[in-house]
């Protein structure tokens, strides 16, 4: 597999406030990665510097073997899409021009002819076709959500940034959004997403890099990070890791007072 | 929960997204039709009635297209009163309307509006000062270039001012021109103070906003700026659909955000400071033509600026006729006429959008 997205070292100062110290991370084609951390831990940071939004103060990242930095912001947006947690449309455009818009950096290139196509495909893996029509600003939240979704798969790129993706969808929807990320990982793409639930991230992703206090303080397969005791230590609460009967995959449970039988 | 009703059939195939783009070139051509239609009727319109044959004969014969010159009378409304306010009527409606869908537009905000950013009351400034103090380096220029050049500098010392670590957040740059537009206000207020009644009268006619004075040199003062705007601001029409996403995702999909707010901000300060220069001030063209625009055909910039332009020329034209025809001989300030049908109509067009999507969007 080869490498993607390399972090290396990086730090982010704002303010004199270290969001980010020393971060190393790799994202490789044809993986997912999960990003994991509590509340506050920088994680979302993270993600705006691997997007190219923010510069880091510290160390660098690389991107396809190039200084993000050293990238025009139309080359950038033919290699990386981010899905932001948030989905607002300033204006009633229809969902269909929504998805549309992800096929922009694609405009007078010789791929703008698979624009039907990208469009189309995206709607209906992220089961949003009959969508087409109706005002984004008209949908419910997890609509808006596929809709967004569609619009990043649209955009075609090889590493996908999923902030939170899962966070407005129902059971069906969430499975749905992480099949749609193992497929486009086995297509050659590499996905780095931001969760919260540690047991949709133990059996979707490849590998989990563990962010405390702007800190990776663990980055690798699955079931070494998902660790009773260093997720304990990280969250600061205690967790059991248990295995699933079918299978094995880790099952994280923080621990709560039972009731006496 | 939503309130659009769509049937499956037609979703499924998006029937309804291209029934509306399919109305959008159809629309266009009504509202040129509707403007070309209207500037005629404004021309043979007025004390002096003169017949559309006689028009278009008069128009063919300066173009060398035939048709033949009129009596020396009608000749000379026509061409020295009629089509000169014809003509500014159109750019300074064309360019306030184009204005007001670039303002919407790069603010994600459909209440955004030109004075929001400073222009209008800056320029106010300028001229009333030159009114009150009697300034006249310029001659009779003098008020029209000090409220141009007032409402450029007014804009870019609110984008100078919101600015920060060579970033412009949205919230800051509305803020900043809340605060200076009160500045403004403030400065026109102490300076009617100190004016004596002659210059006041003058200031209130002036702000009123009117196009009385126009002239064929004040047509071909304005005719550089709204020709600029108009044909700058369709170039950043895609970019302004992307930019309805949010400044951060439009910048992932490769748009330079920053760049094309500069630029398009600056647009919007010389079409506006351009119409404010010649006509005083015109409320409400540039926040309530793009809006009925988009509810008829969709809020893609591309349709939506040419055509809030031809839109906004329309109404001005329109909008002075019945100023200078409803209480004739007297005539009724323009802008005084924009926003006592303008107003109410915004009313109405939020109550109407509250009703359909319950809120704002």
């Amino acid at each position: 597999m080869t490498e993607l997205l390399h972090a290396d070292a990086v730090g982010c100062t704002v303010g004199g406030r270290p969001l980010l110290a020393d971060v190393r991370l790799t994202v490789r084609r044809g993986e997912i990665l999960a990003l994991l951390g509590p509340n506050g831990a920088g994680k979302s940071t993270l993600l705006s510097v691997l997007a190219g939004d923010r510069r880091p103060t510290d160390g660098r990242v690389r991107l396809d073997g190039r200084p993000l930095a050293a990238y025009r912001p139309a080359e950038l947006a033919r290699l990386r899409a981010l899905l932001p947690q948030h989905h607002e449309v300033s204006f009633p455009f229809a969902a269909g021009e929504v998805v549309r818009m992800g096929r922009a950096p694609w405009a007078g290139t010789p791929r703008a002819g698979e624009d039907e196509q990208a469009v189309a495909r995206a709607m209906a893996a992220t089961d949003c076709a009959h969508l087409a029509a109706r005002p984004f600003t008209a949908l419910s939240g997890g609509e808006r959500a596929r809709v967004a979704l569609a619009r990043i798969l649209a955009q075609d790129t090889p590493l996908l940034l999923l902030d939170e993706p899962t966070a407005a969808l129902d059971l069906r929807h969430q499975e749905l959004v992480l099949r749609i990320a193992r497929e486009r990982a086995e297509a050659g793409r590499g996905v780095i997403v931001v969760l919260h639930d540690l047991t949709l991230a133990a059996a979707h992703a490849d590998r989990i890099a563990l962010l405390d206090a702007g800190r990776t303080v663990a980055v690798g397969p699955t079931g070494e990070v998902l660790d009773a005791a260093l997720l304990s230590r990280v969250y600061r609460h205690p967790v059991e890791v248990l295995a699933h009967p079918h299978g094995g995959a880790p099952i994280v449970l923080p621990e709560r007072p039972r009731e006496a039988d | 929960m939503t309130t659009t009703v769509v049937k499956p059939e037609e979703a499924s195939t998006g029937k309804t997204g291209k029934a509306v783009r399919d109305r959008r070139p159809l629309l266009l051509a009504a509202l040129g039709i509707a403007l070309l239609a209207c500037a005629l009727l404004a021309a043979g319109t007025g004390a002096y009635r003169i017949p559309l044959g006689d028009i278009l004969a008069s128009l063919a014969h300066r173009a060398h297209l035939g048709g033949h010159p009129l009596e020396r009378v009608p000749e000379s409304v026509l061409w020295n009163v009629r089509l000169p306010r014809v003509v500014l009527a159109l750019l300074v409606g064309g360019a306030l309307g184009c204005a007001g869908a670039l303002m919407q537009g790069v603010f994600g905000n459909p209440l955004a509006e030109p004075a929001v950013i400073g222009v209008s009351s800056g320029g106010a400034v300028g001229a009333v000062a030159c009114i009150v103090l009697g300034l006249d380096a310029l001659g009779s220029w003098t008020v029209t270039a000090a409220a141009f050049a007032s409402g450029l500098l007014t804009v870019g010392a609110v984008y100078a001012m919101s600015r920060s670590g060579g970033r412009t957040e949205v919230v800051t740059l509305l803020l900043t021109g809340v605060a200076v537009n009160a500045f403004c206000g403030a400065l026109i207020g102490l300076l009617l103070f100190t004016a004596d009644t002659a210059a006041i009268s003058q200031v209130t006619f002036w702000q009123l906003g009117s196009l009385s004075q126009a002239s064929w040199s004040k047509v071909l003062a304005v005719l550089p700026f709204a020709a600029l705007g108009l044909a700058v601001a369709p170039r950043y029409a895609r970019r302004l659909d992307l930019l309805a996403l949010g400044e951060r995702p439009a910048r992932h999909l490769g748009v330079d955000v920053e760049r094309m707010r500069i630029v398009l901000i600056t647009v919007v300060a010389l079409l506006t400071a351009a119409a404010v220069a010649v006509s005083g001030i015109i409320g409400f063209v540039g926040l309530v033509v793009p809006h009925l625009l988009r509810m008829l055909a969709g809020p893609g910039h591309r349709f939506l600026l040419p055509a809030s332009a031809v839109g906004g020329a329309l109404v001005l034209v329109a909008g002075d006729l019945a100023a200078r025809t409803l209480a004739a001989p007297a005539e009724l300030p323009l802008g005084v006429l924009t926003a006592l049908i303008g107003s109410p109509f915004f009313f109405w067009l939020l109550r109407r959008t509250r009703r359909r999507q319950g809120g704002w969007a």
